[in-house]
């Protein structure tokens, strides 16, 4: 009896990891803008690292439930430690990557004692604060990262040793794709294991799943670090890839902005944060190019536009197009955070 | 050698921007136009764009054509934006950059590209260090603070504290007047204000307590209004401390509003809507009637002015950018609504006259009166390298 | 010393009145309105352009800084709020912000983006000494504004019909309106004096704070952390929070500047780590 549930969830989990039709061509199409959009290649730069940043919310929001409106600080945090160690002469960008994403995991791991407790609201404003406070470190501590004049002098190595940045930013995005395309294979690995199922009934219900005997506190301390980890290396990307850092890679509208970005894409399947990315920075671009001074207007009004029609029907319409995602659409009702039910990847 | 062929292809690209005949010269003017700084923003897009209205949009004949784009003062942005007006525009020339940060992170770009940058508001000094492309209009905040010292120690002034935002052009600041206030025997006592801070009033409250025979202030202009009203009702004007600084807290974009808690205060800066020359009555009459009645301010100058140095180096290049434009630019001089103004050959930064101005009301109007002058000074930071 | 608990109060106060119309919509309805400063900002502005336009006395615009608000919200209320209640947290905090980014762009299209300033009257400018103590006028004149509100708050809230009304449709709107409670009239009439208090205190704090069009964005961080730290139950919560980080903050600053920008942030992380309910609510 008790092996048959376990063959029953390993199979469906094993369903579930299947690559869709969908995901396969949406990395095609990713792909593809390598060799066919020479031109925009530098705001798809700035779009996968974004994708990436939103990726990282996700795992905690749509997959774990917990809402951060300081997600910048582990951003902030891996784009410092990689200018730092590039600006002093250790350039290969991969070793800056790596120790991006341990700093971030570390403070992650620290501060996720902090967001264990609480309300949404608490959660909102702990990770919040941390962020600010951060950002208020780097402004104080200007004989390490510049202050506000920016920490300037970064100067990257080629990556592997072969390809150097160039001014058109093919090998900038090409590189940010590779990375984020790698952290997401490895995102949508650990979604759809029994690690991942457990993080989702946590968020769903944590009191059901402390019952059944999940280590709540543990998974959740976990996936946290791991989202840490996920931001320092978009963050590190953003900074070798720009070879500059600001203050205001930690800056609060950098929080909101990523939680804009993935609310719009859709919470709680991987690919929300990567489409919300593509939306939200073609739209400013396109937007501001228009009317520079008045583009937010805009943007407002399509938020507003996008709740009232109805976000969650949308993303789940998208959502829709890949074949084993409908189930579970049924039970989407209001209810407090998060809002998103057992979807899959 | 991937390096040299990427170099070589940045010349290139720099190189083919200047050749086509037909094709227009493309400016790009980066800007804060949104967010905290985005009165910056309007009022050196406005100046701009007066430039083009009063000098026609053809130089050397060809047309010029401005591209202006918001990198809502973050510095990813800005350098992201000017990477692709360099790759995808080909632009001859880019402009604007309203805060240290955001004129720093293109630097680079400059560099490799080969594409002037003239530098319209940014006021931190190092910052025309950061690429030989890079020039400046606008001024440099120590060029603005020093002479400030001087004027303190020659007017009985002998002890100050000096009240900051804690970011860089304010750090810039303190240290020049300190150094050079103490140089001349002074005694100052330093304050620093976090730069999202809403009240001063336990800052202010630590100037009074030290009671300075002067209040040395530098917040970015638009916090500078908040500022003087604060200062204003805690007596502190009556107890005969001086409010003096560089002009940003009289920013003559909102002085006229600030009300009478402005009357008094001694700056010293580069440019007043009241200068008294023709030029620049002239410019302020143009610029109020194309905007609005909105009076221009040492950022609108600045924008103003750095497009004159970009269309007289076309001029002398005959259409052509890069090298040979900033090498055009180098050493120019001319008359500004400020006064008379260059082009520092060595340093690229702007030499110009400081001057020694009052809040004084007039036709109900406030205005920084200029009372004194410090002519051609250059920036003492670079200067005092130099030696 | 005890100037700058005067001026921590005075502080407190102001965040106290802007924050309070956000605790009531947040902490009594339940619904997260990021776009609460938007109101503030209509009401620093109906203040600005009433007085230097057309030279109104500063205290006559504070009733309309109050009303235009108040109206603003019944009307968006009416028309898109109401159909955000049952939505989840995450579509209230994109639709709020999606209001704030309308609202700063539309100031900056009419108004500039330059600061608007108000002249307050010269009766309430300057400071007196009152018992050795430096006291400004202005902040004292904000104090009272405040302390009367505070009253008059608690008092509705706790004492009137239409405050148990509300407590009734909030706790369970579907046994109130068994009850015959009207929960809609009610939601709207709150979140109308919620926007309006918003107005007032954006008016009262033009003097202060500044105005400009990105104060919705600048402020949102200070509402949140008063209706947080105070905890979302009762309007005594968030006003003994705002006390606390004004005066907090002013000390800090005053006592130990290069360590000022931290005061109010750690602050809030220690009580929230502490108190994730908030420093003065009730466990529910």
């Amino acid at each position: 009896m008790q092996s048959d549930t376990a063959d029953n969830v390993r199979a469906a989990l094993g369903r579930r990891g299947r690559w869709g039709w969908g995901e396969v061509a949406f990395w095609l199409v990713a792909a593809a803008t390598l060799v066919f959009l020479p031109e925009r290649h530098l705001i798809l730069n700035e779009i996968a690292i974004i994708g990436l940043f939103a990726l990282s919310l996700d795992l905690i929001l749509g997959y774990a439930g917990i809402v951060s409106l300081g997600h910048a600080a582990f951003f902030g945090l891996g784009a410092y430690a990689a200018g730092i160690l590039a600006k002093n002469g250790i350039g290969d960008p991969l070793l800056g990557l790596g120790v991006a994403a341990l700093a971030a995991a570390i403070l992650g791991f620290v501060t996720s004692f902090l967001v264990l407790r609480g309300s949404d609201l608490t959660k909102l404003m702990v990770t919040l604060g941390v962020a600010l406070v951060l950002g208020e470190l780097a402004n104080q501590m200007s004989w390490l990262t510049g202050g506000a004049d920016g920490l300037q002098g970064i100067t990257m190595g080629p990556i592997l040793g072969l390809f150097e940045f160039d001014i058109f930013g093919t090998v900038a995005y090409a590189y940010s794709l590779v990375v984020t395309f790698v952290l997401f294979v490895i995102a949508r690995r650990i979604v759809v294991s029994p690690y991942g199922l457990s993080l989702r009934s946590i968020r769903d219900n944590p009191l059901r799943a402390r019952a059944v005997g999940i280590p709540v506190n543990r998974r959740l301390v976990a996936v946290y670090t791991l989202a840490a980890a996920y931001a320092g290396v978009a963050g590190a990307l953003l900074a070798q890839t720009t070879q500059f850092v600001s203050l205001d890679v930690l800056a609060f509208h950098r929080s909101a902005d990523v939680m804009l970005v993935l609310v719009i894409g859709g919470v709680g399947y991987l690919y929300g944060g990567l489409i919300g990315a593509v939306f939200f920075k073609v739209l400013q671009d396109v937007l501001s190019a228009w009317t520079p001074q008045y583009w937010q207007f805009w943007i407002g009004l399509i938020l507003v536009l996008l709740v009232l029609a109805g976000r969650e029907r949308l993303t789940d319409r998208v959502r829709a197009l890949r074949p084993r995602s409908r189930r579970g659409l049924a039970t989407d009702k209001a209810r407090p955070l998060p809002t998103t039910t057992a979807r899959e990847v | 050698m991937l390096r040299r062929t990427f170099l070589g292809a940045a010349a290139m690209l720099a190189l083919t921007g200047a050749a086509s005949a037909q094709e227009p010269l493309k400016i790009g003017l980066i800007l804060p136009m949104t967010g905290p700084f985005a009165s910056t923003g309007r009022q050196i897009e406005a100046a701009a764009k007066l430039y083009m209205q009063q000098n026609g949009d053809t130089v050397a004949g060809k047309k010029i054509q401005l591209i202006v784009k918001d990198d809502t003062g973050t510095a990813d942005v800005t350098k992201r934006l000017a990477q692709e007006l360099i790759v995808n525009d080909k632009i001859a020339v880019m402009a604007g950059f309203g805060l240290t940060p955001l004129a720093l992170a293109p630097a680079p770009l400059a560099t490799q590209a080969k594409v002037p940058a003239v530098v319209m508001a940014a006021a931190t000094a190092t910052i025309t260090e950061a690429s030989p492309y890079i020039v400046r209009t606008s001024f440099t905040l120590p060029q603005a603070t020093v002479p400030m010292a001087e004027w303190a120690a020659q007017n009985g002034i002998k002890k100050v504290a000096t009240l900051v935002s804690d970011y860089g052009p304010g750090i810039d600041a303190e240290k020049a007047f300190t150094s050079a206030f103490t140089a001349k025997g002074g005694q100052v006592e330093n304050l620093r204000v976090p730069l999202a801070n809403p009240d001063f009033s336990p800052f202010l409250q630590k100037v009074a307590d030290a009671k300075p025979d002067a209040l040395f202030v530098f917040v970015p202009s638009g916090i500078g209004a908040q500022f003087m009203k604060q200062f204003v009702e805690r007596g502190l004007d009556k107890s005969g401390i001086k409010l003096i600084g560089p002009g940003d807290v009289t920013d003559d974009d909102l002085l006229n509003n600030m009300g009478d808690v402005a009357l008094g205060a001694i700056t010293t800066q580069h440019y007043s809507a009241a200068h008294d020359s023709p030029e620049n009555k002239a410019f302020v009459e143009a610029f109020k009637k194309a905007n609005n009645g909105m009076r221009p301010n040492f950022m609108a100058v600045g924008g103003y002015d750095g497009m004159h140095l970009i269309y007289e180096g076309l001029k002398k290049t005959n259409g052509q950018g890069g090298q040979a434009l900033i090498d055009a630019m180098k050493g120019m001089s001319w008359t500004s609504p400020r006064g008379p103004v260059s082009i520092d050959p060595q340093t690229r930064d702007i030499v110009q006259n400081i001057y020694v101005r009052k809040v004084e009301r007039r036709d109900g109007e406030l205005y920084n009166v200029e009372f004194a002058t410090i002519p051609n000074v250059k920036d003492p930071v670079k200067a005092a390298k130099s030696n | 010393m005890l100037t700058i608990l005067f001026d921590g109060i005075a502080y407190g106060m102001l965040l106290f009145v802007l924050a309070c119309g956000l605790a009531v919509t947040l902490g009594l309805m339940n619904f997260v309105n990021l776009a609460h400063g938007a109101f503030a900002m209509a009401g620093g502005y109906v203040t600005a352009v009433l007085m230097n336009r057309y030279g109104v006395p500063f205290l006559l615009t504070l009733p309309l800084a109050f009303l235009v608000p108040a109206l603003a919200g019944l009307v968006l209320e009416r028309t898109l709020y109401k159909q955000l209640y049952t939505r989840s947290h995450l579509d209230q905090v994109l639709f709020s912000i999606g209001l704030v980014f309308m609202a700063v762009a539309a100031v900056d299209y009419a108004m500039g983006s330059q600061q608007q300033m108000i002249r307050i009257p010269t009766w309430l400018q300057g400071r007196v000494e009152i018992l050795g103590i430096q006291v400004g006028l202005y902040r004292s004149f904000i104090i009272a504004v405040c302390g009367v509100l505070v009253v008059a708050l608690q008092f509705i809230l706790t004492k009137t019909r239409f405050g148990s009304r509300l407590r009734a449709a909030v706790d369970d709107p579907r046994v109130a309106r068994g009850l015959g409670i009207n929960v809609s009239v009610i939601f709207a009439a709150t979140f109308a004096v919620g926007s309006g208090l918003a107005g007032l205190g954006g008016a009262l704090g033009a003097e202060i704070l500044g105005l400009d069009p990105t104060f919705p964005l600048k402020f949102m961080i200070y509402f949140l952390i008063v209706v947080t730290v105070g905890g979302t139950t009762s309007i005594t919560g968030p006003f003994l929070a705002s006390l606390l980080l004004g005066i907090a903050d002013v000390a800090g600053k005053y006592y130990v500047p290069s360590l000022g920008a931290f005061v109010i942030y750690t602050l809030m992380i220690v009580v929230l780590v502490l108190r994730p309910q908030g420093l003065f609510a009730r466990a529910r």
